[in-house]
């Protein structure tokens, strides 16, 4: 569809002579660049473009217009803004609760010896196995009898059933990888461990923990099915997830555009996360598994 | 639990290396004040964990095999239900087996959520399985066109990065726009599907759009992998004078293959519980009713019921998550014979 | 390793196992609380969809201006139909006291009602219903008794094109073969219009159009209890084979399978097709600036197999929650909402069709909205959906098996008699 939109110059030239395997390797580039970011390009299209030219055949920018963004952030309609605001509160609280506890299991599970070692890790493994669904009847009803649903608490607890296993497992691969000599030299020197693990290892461990955190920030942000049942039609406590599959933009619109705008707007801040933070990412996303 | 064996064994393999130098053969003696250290310091996460998975889990159990509310036929109100039920409940999704009034069961017929079970279990399990092959076999390509040194990588990476960050439920809205029958989708090809009010169509879109989100990612993990290939290993299969193929099947995929099994059991563990991609997309109708949305479906008429079929369907996915598990790991010890096979 | 793996998760649960038994639903009987309040009077809350057209406020001063010591508070719910009841079931569950006088979906009030959430209009909650239309009093009675006050009706109309045709189809071969010639067979995207579309997605609107197809040939879905069904039968085959043989033979479009209101109204409004049935809100968008058929439509009676089809019914009811303190200002307000002067402000400012049956020959209204008349008759041959308890239920019964004879996957005959089993089957817990 957009195809014309990613030039190949965005691609650097290969810097070998020239062979027909650079060109195949090149096309490939492309092809994936393609795939990744043509759907994105339509998005960007269909948010600045008027709702009554939804269906237009152009492929490039027209009938452009602001309007569709004034839809997400109408108080009218979708409050936009304040879903937002709502999923980074959730995102936080979620991230830093499940870093403070993370961050002891980790340390314990990559360093410590002890019995039932295996137990543990099975134990917090299979915790995040657990399907969304098998924790949501019960908490739906027990939510609803404290009178909970579509509270800040009611979309944050259950949350920590998976932000917390993501965020001891890839503690601990990246704990496990830390050169634990220097604590040793930090004991011998009169550091008792607590105050060797503070001063020596925490220092280096902390762009695994902001990478963790990143993690688990993301994965809280992306959430929706436990949002969109506990949130139960709240809108003020909903996050953007559930703002968006539920976006309106008034009685009788189909309202394609102004949802795109809305998309828009969570998308952008993520690809700057993304941007910056991508060498983290994929090396948090990596510890995990792989490089064992 | 293969990830929690590859940690496992990584942990111990450190805890070797740093025995080893320290001249402590820590595997077999345990220092007792290292192991409470240790209990101390992950009872909390454990505690939590316990409180907001162990204990929903189990009172769903419980309330799987209690009554749901009924109407008492005499005053037209419902009374509380919660009566014990038996298996009824797991009789009701497992067997088809719907209520008759005036006592009794029959075969739930057509149009009834009972009936739906057997019709969503099977859906999830083919959206997986086409989905899951079709990502691992076109993430294997692009792993191994970005394994060429090449100066444009971290674009890809980025532009890889993005479909996986943004969150799902914003991309079900974008996909269900290029969908649409006047959509852009059916103008580029000259068709005139109506992708999500049609079954194959509506099916195949949630593929489509999962393809899309999540190629990308294992790409990225199969690189991972690929790149621990030390060069050495392609050097000496290309003097004994394998053929490129040759090279795949002997040296990469033999070593890849424990990277490509973390990556695609977390595949299929993710895809077998999807829900938000069908839920917005196409609402479960045209037979994309996973079994996620069963379960939320069933919710709002009868709790005790639905803690039944998602007990069930924790059950199914667990099964089939040891299943995995076992398979890829006697691949593994197959693959590295002689190598370190417990 | 692996074996270990396994036992430690069960050890883990069988803990937990203990804490769960304690962790039993302790609900009371819900109808201790119906005694509440009977004749105390306070201020009181009133729960409605989202206000898009802004009739709230009139609401709000004219009662507020009258009764200066028992002020309403309007407290709006979101704009879609699935959330604004979870909410009030939501709200329900926890007996909450906050909200007084509830906006019920017509296919809520009977689930409403057999929970114990809204109180039975009689005795000293009797309400005179003589004014209002006799099918919207029907569709808020449960069990005999009345349990919620109409307070907004709705009944299906036909859209046409006056460029198109002159004469109105009055029957099913009428409007197919006024078709001939001037549409495109199959699809929306052709040069021509298409020929007829309602709402056919999967959804609530199914229910309503199928119901509608299958009533106009003189099937029913349920029969007089409202209950038991009676849709497998001969009649009812006849109703919706209109709708299936319009997707065999292309005088439905096939995008119509995915069309709820408000897709089946831009198309209309984008000339996309020569008739359409929707409500009478579609009227005023219809007449509006961005459409193309501004000045190119009118309304008629929906057509059937041999004269004039019958409706499905829509609308709203006001009931009063159980939990309430102050039901004798709830019964006052349910009584001044269904007021000449509050149904005549919400039709000329929000197109709400009333529920008092003297406003639809009342000259000035009639004059502003000449539709009133055709949506009379419709309202008034309209058929309530099923009044069940356990209307989620049936509804899935009716839309699983109506669409999947839309899509051609089974004949009517096989559907409807699946739809006679799954209905039998959701309401016999």
């Amino acid at each position: 569809m957009a195809t014309i939109t990613a030039p190949a110059s965005v691609v650097p030239e290969a810097r070998k002579p020239f062979k027909w395997g650079n060109v195949g390797t090149v096309a490939v580039m492309v092809i994936i660049i393609l795939w990744c970011l043509a759907p994105f390009y339509w998005m960007l299209v269909l948010a600045f473009r008027d709702n009554q030219s939804t269906f237009s055949t152009d492929i490039w920018f027209s009938h452009v217009t602001w309007s569709n963004f004034s839809y997400a952030f109408n108080t009218q309609y979708n409050d936009f803004g304040r879903s937002l605001l709502n999923s980074i509160i959730i995102g936080a609280v979620v991230t830093t609760l499940a870093m403070l506890f993370g961050v002891f299991s980790g340390y314990a599970l990559a360093r410590l010896v002890f019995r039932g070692k295996g137990f543990v890790l099975a134990a917090i493994l299979g915790a995040s196995m657990f399907p969304g669904v098998a924790i949501l009847t019960p908490l739906f009803q027990l939510f609803s009898s404290w009178g909970w649903l579509g509270t800040y608490q009611a979309l944050i607890l259950p949350q920590i059933s998976f932000a917390l296993p993501l965020a001891v497992y890839t503690l601990t691969s990246f704990f496990a990888d830390m050169p634990w000599d220097l604590e040793e030299a930090a004991r011998v020197d009169g550091c008792t461990q607590g105050q060797a693990f503070r001063k020596v290892i925490l220092p280096l461990a902390a762009p695994a923990l902001f990478t963790t955190a990143i993690l688990v920030f993301l994965q809280s942000w992306n959430e929706y099915l436990l949002s969109s049942v506990l949130s139960n039609g709240k809108a003020t406590v909903a996050p953007s997830t559930v703002a968006i599959a539920n976006f309106t933009a008034g009685p009788h619109i189909v309202p394609y555009t102004q949802t795109m705008a809305a998309g828009l707007v969570v998308t952008v801040p993520l690809v700057i996360v993304v941007l910056v933070f991508q060498r983290r990412i994929v090396s948090g996303l990596t510890a995990g598994g792989v490089k064992g | 639990m293969t990830l929690a064996g590859q940690v496992e064994e990584k942990v111990i393999e450190n805890e070797g290396r740093n025995g080893r130098k320290r001249r402590r053969p820590r595997r077999t003696s345990i220092n007792p004040g290292e192991s409470r250290r240790a209990w101390t310091l992950i009872a909390p996460a454990i505690l939590l964990l316990i409180l907001i998975v162990g204990y929903p889990v189990i009172k769903a159990i419980y309330q799987s095999f209690l009554t749901d509310p009924g109407l008492d036929k005499s005053t037209g109100l419902f009374n509380q239900g919660n009566a014990w039920n038996g298996i009824t409940n797991y009789t009701h999704w497992l067997g088809q087996r719907c209520a008759v009034a005036g006592g009794g069961t029959q075969s739930c017929p057509s149009g009834t959520l009972g009936s739906q079970f057997w019709g969503s279990a099977g859906v999830t399990l083919g959206i997986t399985v086409v989905a899951c092959t079709i990502e691992t076999v076109i993430g294997m390509g692009f792993a191994l066109m970005m394994n060429r040194a090449f100066r444009g990588r971290a674009l890809v990476r980025v532009a890889i990065l993005i479909p996986w960050a943004i969150p799902t439920a914003v991309t079900s809205k974008l996909w269900q726009v290029i969908f649409d029958p006047q959509g852009i989708l059916n103008k580029i090809l000259g068709t005139h599907f109506a992708w999500t009010s049609e079954q194959w169509p509506a099916r195949s879109a949630i593929v489509i759009a999962d393809v899309w989100k999540t190629t990308p990612f294992i790409a990225l993990l199969i690189l991972a992998g690929l790149q621990s290939i030390p060069e050495e290993t392609y050097e000496a299969a290309r003097i004994d004078g394998a053929n490129a193929w040759r090279r795949f099947t002997s040296v990469t995929l033999p070593l890849v293959k424990p990277a490509l099994a973390v990556a695609v059991i977390f595949r299929v563990l993710d895809t077998l519980r999807m829900y938000d991609l069908p839920a917005i997309l196409t609402g479960g109708a045209n037979g994309t009713t996973t079994s996620s949305i069963l379960v939320v479906k069933q919710l709002t008429s009868g709790v005790n019921s639905a803690s039944a079929l998602s007990t069930i369907t924790f059950v199914l996915i667990f099964a089939i998550a040891l299943a995995l598990v076992r398979l890829f790991n006697a691949n593994i010890v197959g693959a590295q014979t002689g190598g370190k096979v417990k | 390793m692996r074996k270990k793996g396994i036992a430690p998760a069960v050890c883990l649960l069988s803990t937990v196992a203990v804490l769960a038994a304690c962790g039993g639903n302790g609900g009371g009987s819900s109808n201790d609380a119906a005694k509440q309040g009977a004749s105390a009077r306070g201020p009181i809350t009133f729960v409605t969809g989202k206000d898009n057209s802004g009739i709230m406020p009139y609401i709000a001063d004219q009662w507020n201006k009258a009764h200066p010591n028992e002020k309403v508070t309007i407290k709006q719910q979101s704009d879609q139909a699935d959330q604004q009841l979870s909410d009030l079931q939501q709200h329900f569950q926890a007996k909450d006291p906050g909200y007084d006088v509830v906006t019920v979906d017509v296919v809520w009030s009977a689930e409403f009602a057999a929970k114990g959430w809204i109180i039975p209009l009689e005795g000293q909650y009797a309400l005179d219903t003589s004014q209002l239309l006799p099918a919207t009093v029907k569709a808020a009675t449960y069990n005999g008794k009345l349990f919620a006050a109409p307070y907004a009706s709705d009944g299906g109309l036909l859209y046409y094109r006056t460029d198109l045709t002159k004469t109105p189809p009055t029957t099913w071969d009428d409007l197919i073969k006024q078709c001939q010639g001037k549409t495109t067979s199959g699809t929306i995207t052709g040069p021509k219009p298409a020929c007829y579309a309602g709402q056919f997605a999967k959804y609530e609107g199914l229910t309503v159009n199928a119901a509608e197809a299958i009533n106009a040939a003189g099937g029913n879905i349920v029969g007089p209890d409202g209950v038991t069904p009676q849709v497998d039968s001969q009649q009812a085959a006849t109703g919706l084979d209109f709708l299936v043989n319009g997707f065999k033979q292309g005088y439905i479009p096939k995008e119509a399978l995915g069309f709820q209101e408000t897709q089946s109204l831009n198309a209309f409004q984008a000339g996309q097709l020569m008739f359409m049935r929707n409500w009478p809100y579609a009227d005023a968008i219809l007449a509006g600036k961005d459409s193309k058929v501004a000045s190119k439509f009118a309304i008629a009676p929906l057509p059937g197999p041999s004269g004039h089809g019958a409706s499905s019914l829509g609308g709203h009811s006001l009931g009063i929650s159980a939990y309430s303190k102050y039901k004798a200002t709830d019964l006052d307000f349910l009584k001044f909402i269904e007021s000449d002067d509050i149904q005549r402000n919400d039709l000329n400012q929000g197109t709400l069709a009333p529920v008092v049956t003297s406003l639809y020959s009342d000259a000035t209204l009639v004059k502003k909205f000449p539709y009133l008349p055709t949506l009379l008759a419709s309202i008034q041959t309209a058929v309530p959906r099923p009044v069940t308890p356990y209307y989620p239920g049936v509804t899935e019964a009716i839309e699983t098996n109506a669409y999947a004879a839309l899509q051609g996957q089974v004949s009517t005959k096989q559907a409807l008699t699946s739809m006679q089993a799954a209905i039998k089957s959701a309401t016999a817990g």
